[in-house]
Order: C-alpha cells, then sequence, then structure tokens
C-alpha cells in the first residue's frame, strides 16, 4: 500500500501548492483570483468597495497641510475608532483647497484626496521614513504638504469677497505659483470631517440644501462663467497676430453694430456711446467698446478665434493638482455668435483660474507658467522630499504682443473702466468685464482681470476676480464698479508686503 | 533469565521524541499566547491583566497532556500535539481578537471562552482517547462506527434537535450548546471504510469482471460501501452542506484507492462525481449561487445580490490589505467579514498576520498531514494503513477546500478549518482524530524489539478472524512487548503487508 500512499503524498503536496499559488495571488500581487489580474474595479487594493483602504487611512496619523508656516489642517489623537480626528484650523476661505477628509462618507475631497499618498505616507518618496518607522517600531505617519498659499493674500481675498458669491484666484506671474485661491462662499470642513456620522451627513445635506452652493470650489470647479469683456484681450491678442491692427489704429466704433442673419444689434454697455464714433484701439480696450470688438471678431473669423483661445489653454486638462474643469471656446455656427464670442458672451465659458493664467501670461511676457498649489511635500520629520519646479506650460504670444497687451491693460486700468483697481504706489494694468446673464433678476457677472507690482516690467501678482450675477449683484454693477475695489484690496494686500 | 536491556538499548537508538515534543510545545504555546498579547495591547493599549494565570494554567495543561502521551503512547510523532496546539492557540487568539472588535460596536459574545472550553473539552477527549491501547480495536466496531456516522447524520433532521443556520440543516441545538454532528460522523466513516476495505481489498481489487479496461467489482464487495456513501451524500446534499459532502466523497475515493491500487477507482470516483457536480451546479440554486458567486465575484451586481459574492470579496479585500507582512494582531479590520471567526477565519489571520504568516499556517498542516501520511507508510497493518491515510487526507482536503474556496481558487463551500475555526464539533472531532494519528504513530514508531507482533488477520476466514483480533489485544499489550522482546517469544508467524 505504501506506493498508493506516497502517492497520496504528492497529491497533498500539489493541493497545498495551488493554495499557496492562490494565496500569494490575492495577498502578494493583490488579484483577485489566480486567473484574473484586475477587475474592472482595479486590483484587490485598489477597488473602491474596498472599505478598508480608507479605513486604514483613519488610523494612520496623517500629514499636515502648511500655509505660510502655519498649520492649516492638522491630525489629533483622539479615543475612538477612527484613532485621529483631522482638524481643520485654517478657517472657511481654506475649504474649498484643503477638502476634507471624512470618515462618515469614507471619501476625501480637495487636496485631502490630491495629496493623499504623500499626507498618508504610502507615497514612494516618503519610503526611506516608513523604512525608519518600520525598524524603529515607530507609528506610521504621514508627510506633509506645504502650499504656495500666501495667507495675507489669501486673508485679504476672502475679507474683500465678504461672502458674496464669487471667487478670487491670483498667481505669481512669473512661476505659476498660486497665491491665493478664494471661493466664496464657503463651509466648515470640520463639520464634514466629525467622527459623529449623523452630525456630518446632517450637515452636508444643509450644505447642499443652500442655494449659494457653498460646497462648490468656484475657482477652478464650479459652473463656469461666461468671461464678458475680460475676454477682448484674446480678441485683441488674434488681431495683432494676424497683423490687422496695432493699438493706435483707428476704429470703427458706432453706438450700434448690426449682426448679420439676425435682427440683434450689438450694442456697448448700458447703450453708450464710445468716443466720437472713430477712436483708437487702445481706446476702446479701456473703456471696453463692444461694437469695435465684435467687428474685430466677425472680420478675424472663428477658425481665428477659436485657435487664439486653444494656444491660451482653453480646452486643455490641467491638474494644480486638483482637477481644473477646462474653459470652453464653442463651436460658433455663424457669424453673429462669432461676433458676440469676441466680446466674451455667446458660449464662451471660462473658470477664474483661466481668466488669472490669461493676465498672468501677459505679466509674462508671454510665456503661461503651468499653476501649481503644492510648493513642497516634507517627510513626518518636516525634512523637504520634493519641491515644485516652475516649468512653461504653453507661450501663446510673443513678448511684444504680450508687452503691446500689458500697456494697453495698464491704460485701461489708470484712465479706463479698471481704475476702480489702482492702488497707490503700485502699477496695476487689468482688464474689467461684465456679462450679462439674460436673467431677469439682479445684475451682470462682473470680473476683474489683471496684474500688478511695484516694478511694472516684473507684476509679482496676476489675479481674477469674478462675482456671480443674479439677484446677488446689484442691477447696474459693472466690472469696474464691483470687481474692480476687490481687486484693489488683494492688490494691496500683495504688493504692501 | 534474559536482562531487559535490549529494549533500553533499542530506545536509545530509536529516539522516541520526548525532549523534541516538549520543547516543540513551548514554541507552540508562544505562538497562540503571543497572539493572545499582542491583540490586547493593539486593541486596548496595555497588557492583559490575567496574561500570567492564564499562560501557568496553559502551561500546567500542556504539561499534562504531554506527559499523559508519553505515558500512553511513549514512541508518538512529537510533531503532532505540537502542531495541533499551535493552531488551536493562533485559533482562540483570533477568535478572542474578533470578540473585541465585536464588543467595540456593541455586539458582545464570548466566542472566545466559548472556543476555550471547547478547547477544553477536545483536549479531554483526546486523553480518553489515548486510552485505546492498540488501534486494531477500533477494527472491530466497523458495524457500529458505521450506523453511529449514518445516526448522526441524520440527527439534525429529528424534529425538536435539528436547528437549520443560513440555510444548511447540520446542527442540533440541545439546551444552550449546538452541534454539528457530521463532524463526527467524518471520523466514524474512516473507520468504517478503512477496516471494511481491508477486509475486502481483495475481493474489491481481484474480483469482478472487466469492462473498457477498467475492473468492475461484484455488487455483494461494493453494495456495503455504495450504500453508506451514498445515503451519507444524498443526506448531506438534503442538508445543503456541500463542503461535508465533499469531504466524505474524497475520504471514499481515496481510501478506496489506496486499499485497492486500482486506479480505475479514480476513473469511478470522477465518473461518480461528475454528473453529480454538473447536475448540482445547473439545478441547486444554493449550488448555482455558490459558482455563480465563485467565477464572477467581482461583477458589482453579484457582489451586491443576496447570496452573491459580497463575503467572499470583503474576505479578499482583507488578505490583499494584509498584504506580505499583515496588519498585526488586532490591527487589521477582519469583523467587517461576516463569520470571520468561523468559516473565514484565514482570511482574518491572512489580513493580520499576512501572507507570510497565512503560508506558514498552511506549512503546519502540511506537517501534520505529512506526519500522518508517513505514520501510515510505517505501519505494518493495513487498518492503521487506511486510518491513517483516511484521517490525515480528511485534514488536508479539508483545509484545500476552506483555504481554496476563501482565496476563490475553487467555489466557496461551508466547511471549518481544523483546529483553528470557531466552532465546537469541529474542534473536538479534530482533536479525536489527532488522538488516532498519535496512537496510530506510536504503533508506527515503536521500535520493532518492542513491537506487538502482528498477524494480517485480513486474508484469514472471517470467524478465525475475530478470534485471533481478540487473542491479539490482549497478548500485544506495551507490558507483554518487553517480555516478548525478553525471550518469551510465542513466535506467531508474521505475514508481510502486501502490496
Amino acid at each position: 500500500m505504501n506506493r498508493q500512499i506516497h502517492q497520496m503524498t504528492v497529491l497533498v503536496l500539489v493541493m497545498f501548492l495551488a493554495l499557496a499559488a492562490s494565496i500569494t495571488s490575492v495577498q502578494g500581487l493583490s488579484r483577485p483570483a489566480l486567473w484574473e489580474s484586475s477587475s474592472e474595479q482595479g486590483t484587490l487594493v485598489t477597488d473602491p468597495r474596498n472599505s478598508r483602504t480608507i479605513f486604514a487611512q483613519y488610523g494612520t496619523d496623517r500629514g499636515q497641510i502648511i500655509v505660510g508656516g502655519n498649520v492649516i489642517v492638522d491630525s489629533q489623537p483622539v479615543d475612538d475608532a477612527y484613532a485621529y480626528q483631522r482638524l481643520y484650523l485654517g478657517g472657511q476661505m481654506y475649504s474649498h483647497v484643503t477638502g476634507y477628509f471624512s470618515t462618515a462618507f469614507a471619501s476625501m475631497t480637495g487636496l485631502e484626496q490630491a495629496e493623499n499618498s504623500v499626507l498618508n505616507g504610502d507615497d514612494p518618496s516618503l519610503l526611506s521614513s516608513r523604512l525608519s518607522a518600520l525598524v524603529t517600531g515607530g507609528s506610521l505617519s504621514g508627510g506633509s504638504v506645504e502650499l504656495t498659499i500666501n495667507p495675507q493674500i489669501q486673508q485679504a481675498a476672502w475679507d474683500a469677497l465678504d461672502g458674496r458669491r464669487g471667487s478670487v484666484v491670483a498667481l505669481d506671474p512669473s512661476t505659476g505659483a498660486i497665491l491665493a485661491m478664494v471661493s466664496s462662499p464657503s463651509y466648515d470642513a470640520n463639520l464634514l470631517a466629525s467622527h459623529d456620522a449623523d452630525a456630518a451627513v446632517a450637515a452636508y445635506s444643509q450644505l447642499q440644501a443652500d442655494e449659494a452652493n457653498p460646497l462648490s470650489n468656484r475657482a477652478i470647479a464650479g459652473d463656469l462663467y461666461p468671461p464678458g469683456s475680460t475676454f477682448k484681450i484674446l480678441t485683441l491678442a488674434a488681431a495683432l497676430r494676424a497683423g490687422m491692427l496695432s493699438p493706435e489704429t483707428e476704429v470703427a466704433a458706432p453706438n450700434s453694430l448690426a449682426l448679420p442673419g439676425t435682427s440683434h444689434e450689438l450694442m456697448n454697455y448700458a447703450g453708450e456711446s464710445c468716443g466720437n464714433g472713430t477712436v483708437t484701439v487702445a481706446y476702446a480696450f479701456a473703456e471696453s467698446c463692444n461694437t469695435p470688438f465684435g467687428q474685430m471678431a466677425m472680420d478675424l473669423g472663428d477658425a481665428a478665434l477659436a485657435q487664439e483661445a486653444a494656444a491660451w489653454g482653453f480646452g486643455a486638462r490641467m491638474n494644480v493638482p486638483l482637477a481644473v474643469t477646462p474653459s470652453v471656446y464653442p463651436a460658433n455656427d455663424d457669424t453673429a455668435q462669432t461676433a458676440m464670442a469676441g466680446i466674451g458672451q455667446s458660449s464662451v465659458r471660462v473658470t477664474p483660474l483661466m481668466m488669472a493664467l490669461v493676465a498672468a501670461t501677459v505679466a509674462n511676457g508671454g510665456e503661461q507658467m503651468s499653476p501649481f498649489l503644492v510648493a513642497r511635500t516634507l517627510d513626518p520629520d518636516l525634512n523637504v522630499v520634493s519641491t515644485t519646479t516652475p516649468s512653461v506650460a504653453r507661450t501663446p504670444v510673443n513678448t511684444q504682443t504680450a508687452a503691446t497687451l500689458a500697456s494697453l491693460m495698464t491704460q485701461a486700468v489708470a484712465e479706463g473702466t479698471g481704475s476702480s483697481a489702482q492702488v497707490p504706489g503700485v502699477s496695476v494694468a487689468g482688464k474689467t468685464g461684465t456679462a450679462e446673464t439674460g436673467s431677469d433678476v439682479g445684475g451682470p457677472i462682473t470680473w476683474f482681470i489683471g496684474f500688478a507690482g511695484t516694478d511694472p516690467q516684473h507684476p509679482s501678482i496676476a489675479l481674477a476676480v469674478v462675482l456671480d450675477g443674479g439677484e446677488q449683484t446689484a442691477d447696474g454693477g459693472t466690472g469696474g464698479s464691483v470687481a474692480g475695489p476687490i481687486a484693489a484690496a488683494v492688490i494691496d494686500a500683495a504688493v504692501d508686503q | 533469565m534474559p536482562s531487559p536491556a535490549p529494549v533500553a538499548v533499542s530506545s536509545a537508538r530509536h529516539p522516541s521524541g520526548r525532549w523534541d515534543e516538549a520543547v516543540l510545545l513551548v514554541a507552540a504555546l508562544a505562538l497562540g499566547l503571543g497572539g493572545f498579547v499582542l491583540t490586547t495591547i493593539n486593541r486596548t493599549g496595555s497588557q492583559p491583566a490575567d496574561v500570567l494565570p492564564l499562560a501557568g494554567a496553559l502551561v500546567a495543561v500542556t504539561l499534562v497532556v504531554h506527559l499523559w502521551v508519553r505515558r500512553t503512547a511513549p514512541w508518538a510523532d512529537p510533531v503532532l500535539l505540537p502542531v495541533a496546539v499551535a493552531l488551536n492557540g493562533l485559533g482562540l487568539a483570533m477568535i478572542y481578537r474578533l470578540d473585541l472588535s465585536y464588543e467595540r460596536t456593541g455586539d458582545i459574545h464570548n466566542y472566545g471562552t466559548k472556543q476555550a472550553v471547547w478547547t477544553a473539552l477536545g483536549v479531554l477527549l483526546f486523553c480518553l482517547v489515548l486510552l485505546v491501547r492498540d488501534h486494531r480495536m477500533l477494527r472491530r466496531w466497523d458495524r457500529r462506527a458505521m450506523w453511529g456516522g449514518l445516526l448522526f447524520l441524520i440527527l439534525p433532521f429529528v424534529p425538536g434537535l435539528g436547528t437549520e443556520v443560513n440555510g444548511a440543516r447540520i446542527w442540533i441545538r440541545v439546551g444552550p450548546m449546538s452541534f454539528q454532528p457530521a463532524e463526527l460522523t467524518k471520523v466514524l466513516l474512516a473507520v468504517f471504510f478503512a477496516s471494511f476495505l481491508v477486509a475486502n481489498r481483495d475481493n474489491l481489487a481481484l474480483a469482478g469482471r472487466r469492462v473498457l479496461g477498467i475492473n468492475l467489482p461484484r455488487v455483494r464487495h461494493l453494495g456495503p460501501l455504495l450504500v453508506v456513501w451514498g445515503a451519507s451524500i444524498l443526506v448531506l446534499v438534503a442538508q445543503r452542506d456541500l463542503g461535508s459532502s465533499l469531504l466524505l466523497f474524497g475520504l471514499f475515493v481515496v481510501t478506496l484507492y489506496v486499499a485497492t491500487d486500482r486506479p480505475s477507482w479514480l476513473l469511478l470516483g470522477a465518473g461518480l462525481f461528475t454528473p453529480a457536480a454538473w447536475f448540482a451546479a445547473t439545478h441547486l440554486s444554493h449550488v448555482q449561487q455558490r459558482v455563480t458567486a465563485w467565477l464572477d465575484a467581482m461583477d458589482p451586481e453579484v457582489f451586491d445580490m443576496p447570496g452573491g459574492s459580497w463575503q467572499l470579496v470583503t474576505g479578499l479585500f482583507g488578505l490583499a490589505s494584509g498584504g506580505l507582512l499583515g496588519s498585526g494582531w488586532g490591527e487589521g479590520y477582519p469583523n467587517l467579514v461576516t463569520f470571520a471567526n468561523s468559516d473565514f477565519i484565514v482570511a482574518a489571520l491572512g489580513e493580520e498576520l499576512g501572507l507570510t504568516g497565512l503560508l506558514a499556517i498552511l506549512m503546519l498542516y502540511l506537517v501534520l498531514v505529512q506526519r500522518g501520511m508517513s505514520t501510515a507508510m510505517r505501519l505494518r497493518d493495513g487498518f492503521g494503513k487506511l486510518l491513517a491515510v483516511s484521517l490525515s487526507f480528511t485534514i488536508a482536503l479539508q483545509v484545500f477546500v476552506v483555504v481554496g474556496g476563501v482565496t476563490r481558487l475553487i467555489p466557496l463551500t461551508g466547511l471549518t478549518t481544523p483546529f483553528l475555526a470557531y466552532g465546537g464539533s469541529s474542534l473536538v472531532a479534530n482533536w479525536v482524530i489527532l488522538a488516532l494519528l498519535v496512537r496510530l504513530s506510536d504503533a508506527a514508531r515503536r521500535p520493532a524489539v518492542a513491537a506487538p507482533q502482528i498477524i494480517d488477520t485480513a486474508e484469514l476466514p472471517t470467524s478465525i478472524r475475530r478470534s485471533v483480533l481478540d487473542a491479539d489485544t490482549q497478548e500485544n499489550s506495551p507490558e507483554d512487548a518487553a517480555e516478548n522482546a525478553a525471550g518469551h517469544s510465542p513466535a506467531p508467524t508474521r505475514t508481510k503487508e502486501g502490496s
């Protein structure tokens, strides 16, 4: 019988080898099965149904988020099932940037999500500190993230918005570092991060029911806005590129412009006249006359405008590392729509960050730097692990065109519609925008985009300010009267340091 | 009068393994106790208050059991008991650890304490079974074992006694205790198969007609076996206990093959199994569910379906999160899986001890099975060989079905992991199996000079066989062995084991 017993022993060995292979595939390689390396939901570790991945995050001492040397998001040890409570110390003005880390919803948003691997310590760059924790037996803690945000500018923008629905985005034009990103109104991330699930759910449903939509990050991921007259910078850039004109070129500026194929007439803002009907391009830009730019757009044609928008980054995906909704220059069917698009109406739609980038590009001599929010990542002992290197995203216009646009924008603030953005002792350039929403209630969406600095050749800040239209805006408000003062307050805080 | 010196000499040449067992037991105890202490530290932040008295009690009990084994079965394989102690200890630590998690969610059970009581009962039974001084005595119980096994199988159908848990009617409830009688059926049928086959193996192997190159035995030789096997399969299908059904089938086929050395049995077994499996997979809804949950486990629809793959996939998530080194005792989330302490204890251990830990546990089982198999090889009587093979293979098959099911190698069937999983009936049954293996290994490893004389009664006519068997067990008690070795040999005919 020994031969058969021997055979059975071999059979048992084969069975156990199969088991070992199966265990290894699941535990060692995260495969759902020997014959399946991953499912549609990913591997066993990345599958969103694997709540352990999020549970495990709760147990780790998550890293900090730092702004200007101050900790704005921290983890505090608590004596409950989740071991650590996330604290949002920076106040509501940072909530859209940081996002929240919620145990109640088993989810994370904002930088908590985008920088999760650093914050929870899983990032490969933190391997050495993980290894040393393993060796010394210390508990695993995550790395920290230091933001590019300047707390004074952020605070000034938040205060200037004063709870109104809108957004301010400020950049360092020479690097692309985001100096401020505010979306208003905001919410208290601490409520959503509460370990008390009922309280968190209640807070979330209340925020969701709020018609001011405080959960949406208007700066990059809210509803897109029509840019209004701020888009004229692109229209003008296209015309300069085509060699159609120079700032001194005299153009016709009638009180109304008939739009071909429609019964509509394009009027200047509030039906005003522009000069005496024939003005220089510089004047039309500074006074934001509609009719010359409508005509300019029609002369250029839709293809040239679409090409111009794409050159400045419309339609492109961006991660800062938060995902930015791409801005849109639509396909226009007829010349009337092209004329409207040329003055930032029709269905052109942008994010405030996109328009801040437009201003920054002009300020930076035509080079558009990639925007970024994370300056440095640090290991748990606050040693620098990585530093973000600024990079050029695209160069939509040459230095000469940029200089031309810059001088026109300076003129618009010095003598034109942007005068409300003037700050004593600072050279400010900009463009206002007032986009009609077509709704019956309240005022238009108002814009100011521009740049400023003590040295006109090297502006230190570029920004975009937008206020939602509708009932919250007074009828008759304009970019100059509403958005300009906010820009002035932000520039004052930025340059005053 | 010659002195009994040769015995001493031969025991020096054939070490009994007493000290090996003692050392291994210390290591085995350390595994379970270490798990317990680490769990408490990691879950509560402080050392368990009563760890010293507990450790003392465990060491004392283990010492007593060790001494008992060395007294009743001095030549027993020194590895068997420590492996069981290690597995049982790891299981206890994990069950206790899960209790702490359940407690936290306000769900207070004392599974750990209950399992400890069952362990005590199992160890007691282990010691009692060792009182059977010669395994061949069991051979005379073949019919009783058969009827007992069948009786245990149908007990859950007795109204007022049986209860249905999760669609399987495999439990009986007496007062506060619930028991799964099929666990004991497995042991009893192993005894029955071994003794029946050893008596009839030549008839089964050689008699009968040859059809299509396959030797078919005569119906009158195969009859009793088929009846027992068929009845057990039928009862199990009615009870919806797929695991036990597969286990008994495997036990049957393997014992039959080893006894008769006819590969045709394996073919015949496959021929019987395939259509049955196909029928079950296509016609029985609960089997269909299991197969779907296995093949399309990751499909969100199957995942959410009642009776779908939710439990299996959550277990896989746990295993994957454990990774290579595991989360550590008490640091994972094994409580997210239902039945984490019974059917899915392998997933729980895998999550907290990692791939390394789980492979080590697998190795423990492999060592246990391999020791059982080598016991079978060394034994000199056919009954003992068959019993050792079938008991060892039962353990191997059970581990294969459970671990294979949990890791999605094969469809999930409900079976317990020997010694690890929560459940009194399984634990007690496995301690009985271990006692039998220890008893068999004692016989296998006993040096020839001290060994009882063996007559292979399989080839004798039934009437003579009975009387020889009775005489055999009386004459060959260990006390006689020394005398025999010292020269009072009755000089029996030593028939060599045919194979």
